[in-house]
């Protein structure tokens, strides 16, 4: 079986060290387990998978579910989403870590999905726009960004969101200052800034327990 | 069209000019709100554009052969005569690539082979040497001008301008379209859904009636999404040849290169004036350049209608990039910034404060001096003026210099042609639709807060359906039009929607149908309210039929109605700090006094005035196509060199809008345009006024607020 | 992006071997915020990735025989908040505080800083490192003006984009890299090299070696870094400055200062060490030292006024670092 995996098409030159045994037909996802996870321990002693570079089945944890997703490692967590999960709140502007509008908070910290490997997120708590409200049930800081008009077309609404959110959890009481460095990382063509720095301290107000 | 349609008086309206949260709000923070990029279809192929990676050059080789061989690439589009292609721009569409994933789609590009003959692009359009024919406009005679420039105390001249910028929608340009059971399905990303399948009959081989529109949401347009496109005819031609689904739209870099610019501008400008303050005469020659084609004159002098003796030269230059498109009020940011800089320039050279120069020898130059002049003095209040002002150059010790600096600006915005039908079904429901769409607008919360306000009921009551071609036909939003346009549709539709209603309901009530009022959500006796039904009790009547009535907006009719009318006028005052070290420019405080006649709807239309001004710091300091000078490539086709202004750089931002009687008679006046096109003037104003020099050219980075403190011996 | 294999490796040695002999067969993936981009631009089109995230002692930061230890997969967030860091190396954490994204912050780590390819547009359109086009060198006559006024007499005129970069070198820090032929380690400046052939890279890093970690010598320097930015969110500096100096009796002495966003390695700008040098960092001798620093600086034909901007960063700097308390 080492043999045969060695001679796929795959990297000349390169070594190729594969995964043995214990992992089911198919599913080479086994090496790319939740990093501490109950069997992680036992895999990770195994020699490391070379998966790809065609599709492999991994599985992702997305606004706490489980969702199974077949994808080559070439695949952003950006298209993962919006192109197999159907999970489109979550933007494709700039496509290169700039804009903000792919913003996903990964282990509960801000990141830009474009810039991440569908794979790479395996093993790691996603949270996307949807994951936050629904129009039934807005957060706080959904509410806030109604309430104060910090939105027009609404293109780059969910990475700011997304942002925001990720932002007073780890920043409960920021001046006007810090919350607008604190958003740095994204961008609005619309112009919908002055709404937006009312909106991110209403909600700051509201998640410290104000009225 | 009925007297009973004019607008209510202010002290009778409930929802009208009101606060009212805008209501696709909570679909859009949560992610729900699907627009064209986000529509996904069973079995949807992905396609790719590829664009020309040079800016002038003939194809004289095109080779598809290994992408259409390769796995899940389902078929390829190319233009028409590929051989022999003229490349006018880098970017240019030559082929679309429909695949099963978005990434097999992008790597087929790489595997379609082109050979260029390149040729010699025109690039620099930072001097007239590549214009066209001059073209000259006179007010007055040529002999006049010149006198006055002999006669006058004081000339005052400078060169201004400002550098292309593109329209960077953050949704890009694209649609999904689908052919299903014959019919032609197309989910675009459009201002224009009444008309957007126009383009696509022949390429679909259907009769526009089964070319079916649909754009809920949009991202963003800005002028530069009016029509369908070459690559919106790609994909509906992917999607005929496939059978299946097809989504395409534009990658960011060639979004930023084809899909829409503003021309860049410059000018060489003359003031001729008296020391006292009284201006004479005007000379300008400018000259600027929209890709290929695309540039007209800016109006110069901007604002200054009536001043006389003048004379204005212009040049088109054609230059190898992608070409111009209607760009949020289009050229008047440039006309605003050329003209407002050339009089603070010539106040300065007067030794005169600005804001008295403009009250005392600009404003009457215009068509608006009533409005400007009771618009200056609550500007210069609302960012204390008086405390901080100082003839040009801030003497302060230290490196940073604070200035101010003012703008004028004006727009037309009368509303477009519209229709709109509203509809009372038997159970009190109400809806109105219209073939328009949502910019971010607000077109969704307008046409509830107008159908609600005209029948008594709360903006929830009502629900508006916009963003098909199937609905009835709205103009396409551009140039502040919309607004006035649904409004005045929509009102007519409900007025026309109550009263068949009240001809239902008053024998119910033992009176005639004009003694009725719908109110409170109460069909009631005027002045006798307790004669009356609840809402949903007076629908009852209807039976079993629901009740739909037409609203059509035609201008004319509708200005003289008073329900819309045009000729927005507006200030602003910009308060910027300026590191005279670096070249860094940072805004303090930014205010906007604006007048658009009646306000629908305060919150959106508050959020307009605020986005204009923002969009205006963006282009005044980042915002620059930057194009490489031999080669003709745009070198920044992305989001991280074409740079827009975040939260952290947009200053205190103040708006104050002028309502109440005199404004509020005017009707609905458009409000998108307005608001955009002064910021880069005040700025570049007010720095002047902080540093003691002109930095000419927009933006106003670092390198050229350094340069201009060199060239005038300010730099420490 | 060209289809690749992805593996992540648990283990130093394994990730090692994973790594091919040659530039292009592979690439290392740390936060994904620079190569990911690379890949979509194919700057870089590798056959293999290898992922460092499950190697958990590339992470965090210790003390270890009088020096800081960062491990080369801390992230800049964790990295800049680090009580020890904002004590002891503010040149380190205000160059990424002046960043501004979070987003950025919580992937992008020490070792990327220090790896990540330059922002040259002419690189990044695929013109190629030393932005050739059709023997036209593109940043001769083209548009320069975020380019290279230092170390710019070859073919490389990019700036090196690393934050990071003249602050580790300002205070004499060290990096450590693994191999399959065992550990190395250099000074910090010795690590970035100007490359002048399109297949070279911008650093001594071998296409199987791995950045494991960066130590800092916890010699109690005062130090600053002084970046020019005209935003206040996410984008790059201008020009920026470090520096590190000891202050003795009002005197400053051991002097070290380092340019970024100059030249296509982080510059040392000894000129101006030594116009700090035995004299005290007042404003009188901070703008000698601007000067002294610009003194054999070749500007481009468009990025004349970085001349200006460095002045004012060294100048800043030297003035922020003398501040402290």
């Amino acid at each position: 079986m080492a043999n045969d995996e060695a001679k796929r098409p795959g990297v000349e030159g390169l070594s190729r060290r594969t995964f043995l045994k214990s992992v089911g037909a198919g599913s080479v996802g086994a090496g790319l387990l939740p990093r501490g996870g109950e069997s992680g321990a036992a895999q990770a002693a195994e020699a490391p998978a070379v998966v790809g570079p065609g599709e492999t089945s991994i599985t992702l944890s997305i606004n706490g579910e489980t969702r199974e997703v077949s994808v080559e490692p070439r695949v952003t967590l950006l298209d993962a989403l919006r192109n197999r999960l159907d999970l489109t709140g979550s933007k494709k502007v700039c496509d290169e870590g700039t804009c903000g509008a792919c913003t996903v908070l990964y282990d509960g910290e801000p990141a830009y999905a474009c810039s991440i490997l569908a794979m790479e997120a395996e093993g790691h708590e996603i949270t996307t726009v949807e994951g936050l409200g629904t129009p039934d049930e807005l957060s706080a800081v959904q509410e806030c960004f109604v309430k104060h008009d910090a939105l027009q077309c609404g293109f780059c609404t969910p990475g700011f969101v997304v942002a925001c959110t990720a932002y007073l959890r780890e920043n409960p009481e920021p001046t006007p200052e810090e919350a607008q460095r604190g958003l740095g990382g994204n961008y609005c063509r619309c112009g919908t800034y002055a709404g937006m720095r009312e909106a991110v301290l209403d909600a700051a107000r509201i998640l410290r327990g104000g009225e | 069209m009925p007297e009973a349609a004019a607008w209510p008086p202010q002290d009778e309206r409930s929802v009208l000019g009101k606060k009212i949260p805008r209501l696709d709000g909570p679909d859009k923070v949560t992610g729900r709100a699907k627009y064209a990029f986000d529509i996904n279809r069973p079995d949807m192929l992905y396609a790719k554009v590829l664009g020309a990676k040079h800016a002038a050059a003939t194809v004289t080789e095109f080779d598809p052969s290994e992408a259409e061989a390769m796995e899940g690439v389902e078929a390829i589009w190319v233009q028409p005569d590929i051989d022999g292609k003229t490349i006018h721009y880098s970017g240019q569409v030559l082929a679309a690539v429909a695949a099963v994933t978005e990434e097999i789609a992008e790597e087929a590009l790489h595997r379609i082979h082109v050979a260029y003959e390149l040729r010699d692009p025109v690039t620099d359009d930072t001097t007239p040497e590549h214009g066209g024919n001059v073209d000259e406009d006179v007010r007055g005679s040529i002999e006049d001008v010149e006198q006055a420039f002999e006669d006058a105390d004081v000339v005052s001249s400078g060169h201004y301008g400002c550098a292309t910028i593109t329209h960077c929608c953050l949704e890009p340009h694209g649609h999904v379209a689908e052919f299903r059971d014959g019919d032609l399905h197309i989910w675009a990303s459009t201002q224009n859904v009444s008309r957007y399948g126009q383009g696509l009959t022949d390429t679909a081989e259907l009769p526009q009636d089964r070319i079916h529109v649909i754009c809920e949401h949009m991202g963003g347009g800005f002028g530069s999404k009016l029509g369908d496109d070459i690559w919106g005819r790609a994909a509906v031609h992917l999607a005929k040849v496939t059978g299946k689904p097809v989504k395409l739209l534009l990658d960011r870099d060639l979004e930023q290169q084809i899909a829409g610019s503003r021309p860049s501008s410059h000018a060489d400008v003359e003031i001729a004036l008296n020391n006292d303050g009284e201006i004479l005469a005007w000379r300008s020659h400018d000259w600027g350049s929209g890709g290929q084609g695309g540039y007209n004159r800016p109006h110069l002098p901007y604002t200054l209608s009536n001043l006389s003796p003048a004379v204005m030269r212009t040049q088109r230059v054609a230059t190898n990039r992608g070409s111009a498109r209607a760009w949020r009020a289009p050229l008047h940011p440039n006309g605003c910034l050329i003209t407002m800089a050339a009089l603070e320039d010539a106040a300065a050279a007067i030794g005169m404060d600005a804001l008295e120069f403009f009250l005392n020898h600009v404003v009457d130059l215009t068509n608006n001096a009533e409005a400007y002049r009771e618009e200056l003095p609550i500007a210069a209040e609302m960012i204390s003026y008086q405390d901080k002002a100082h003839l040009r150059g801030d003497e302060t010790p230290g490196p940073v210099k604070r200035g101010l600096g003012i703008a004028l600006h004006q727009w037309g915005g009368m509303g477009h042609n519209s229709n709109a039908d509203v509809t009372i079904h038997p159970d009190g429901s109400v809806e109105v639709a219209c073939g328009t769409q949502d910019l971010g607008t607000g077109s969704r919360t307008v046409l509830a807060i107008v159908v609600g306000e005209t029948l008594g009921l709360p903006v929830d009551r009502v629900h508006p359906k916009i963003g098909r071609n199937a609905y009835p036909i709205s103009g396409a939003s551009g140039g502040s039009t919309t607004i006035g346009g649904i409004s005045a549709a929509s009102r007519l539709a409900a007025v026309a929607a109550r009263d068949a209603l009240f001809e239902r309901v008053a024998p119910e009530l033992g009176v005639e149908p004009g003694e009725l009022e719908a109110r409170d959500g109460r069909v009631q006796e005027q002045g006798n309210p307790e004669n009356g039904m609840s809402w949903e009790e007076a629908c009852g009547v209807l039976g079993v039929d629901s009740l739909t009535e037409r609203g059509e907006c035609v201008p004319p009719q509708a200005a003289q109605a008073g329900l819309i009318s045009a000729g927005a006028a507006g200030c602003q005052i910009a308060d910027v700090s300026v590191d005279v070290e670096t070249g860094v420019v940072k805004l303090n405080e930014f205010v906007c006094v604006q007048d658009c006649g009646l306000i629908v709807s305060m919150e959106t239309a508050r959020s307009q005035v605020f986005g204009g001004m923002i969009m205006g710091v963006s282009y005044a300091l980042y915002e620059e196509a930057i194009y490489d000078p031999v080669n003709g490539v745009m070198l920044n086709p992305d989001l991280e060199f074409y740079r827009l202004a975040s939260m952290a750089e947009v200053g205190d931002l103040k708006v104050h809008m002028m309502t109440g009687p005199r404004y509020d008679e005017r009707g609905v006046i458009g409000l998108g345009e307005p608001p955009v096109i002064g910021p880069g003037a005040a700025i570049s104003n007010a720095i002047a006024n902080a540093c003691g020099v002109r930095v000419g050219m927009m933006p106003m980075t670092p390198d050229r607020v350094i340069q201009a403190l060199a060239e005038g011996g300010k730099l420490a | 992006m060209k289809t690749f294999e992805y593996a992540r490796p648990s283990s130093l040695d394994e990730a090692i071997e994973l790594l091919g002999e040659d530039w292009g067969q592979t690439e290392v993936l740390a936060g994904g915020t620079d190569l990911v981009t690379a890949m979509k631009q194919r700057i870089t089109t590798p056959d293999r990735v290898v992922s460092l995230q499950d190697i958990e002692e590339l992470r965090g930061v210790s003390e270890e025989d009088g020096a800081l230890r960062i491990g080369a997969m801390t992230p800049i967030g964790p990295f800049m908040r680090d009580s020890r860091v904002r004590e002891h190396f503010p040149a380190l954490s205000t160059a990424m505080e002046g960043m501004a994204a979070p987003q950025v912050y919580s992937r992008a780590t020490i070792g990327g800083n220090l790896c990540q390819r330059p922002r040259c547009w002419y690189f990044r359109l695929g013109y190629g490192l030393l932005a050739q086009d059709n023997g036209r060198v593109m940043t001769e006559d083209g548009e320069n003006r975020y380019h290279a006024i230092f170390g710019n007499d070859g073919a490389a005129r990019f700036v090196h984009p690393s934050g990071l970069a003249p602050g580790f070198i300002a205070l004499n820090a060290e990096i450590h890299l693994l191999g399959p032929d065992g550990a190395r380690s250099m000074a910090m400046e010795d690590f970035f090299r100007i490359p002048s052939a399109d297949g070279e890279r911008e650093t001594a890093l071998a296409p199987n070696e791995v950045v494991t970690h960066v130590t800092v010598p916890l010699n109690g320097k005062r130090n600053a870094t002084y970046e020019v930015r005209d935003r206040g969110s996410l984008n790059w500096p201008l020009t920026a400055a470090a520096v590190a100096f000891s202050l003795n009796n009002g005197v400053a002495e051991d002097v070290r200062i380092v340019l970024g966003h100059v030249a296509p390695t982080p510059w040392d700008a000894p000129e101006a060490a030594e116009a700090l040098e035995g004299a005290a960092p007042d404003e009188e001798t901070a703008i000698a030292c601007g000067n002294a620093a610009v003194e054999g600086a070749t500007p481009l034909s468009r990025n004349g006024y970085k001349t200006q901007l460095v002045r004012t960063s060294v100048k800043r700097a030297i003035l922020a670092a003398a501040q402290q308390a």
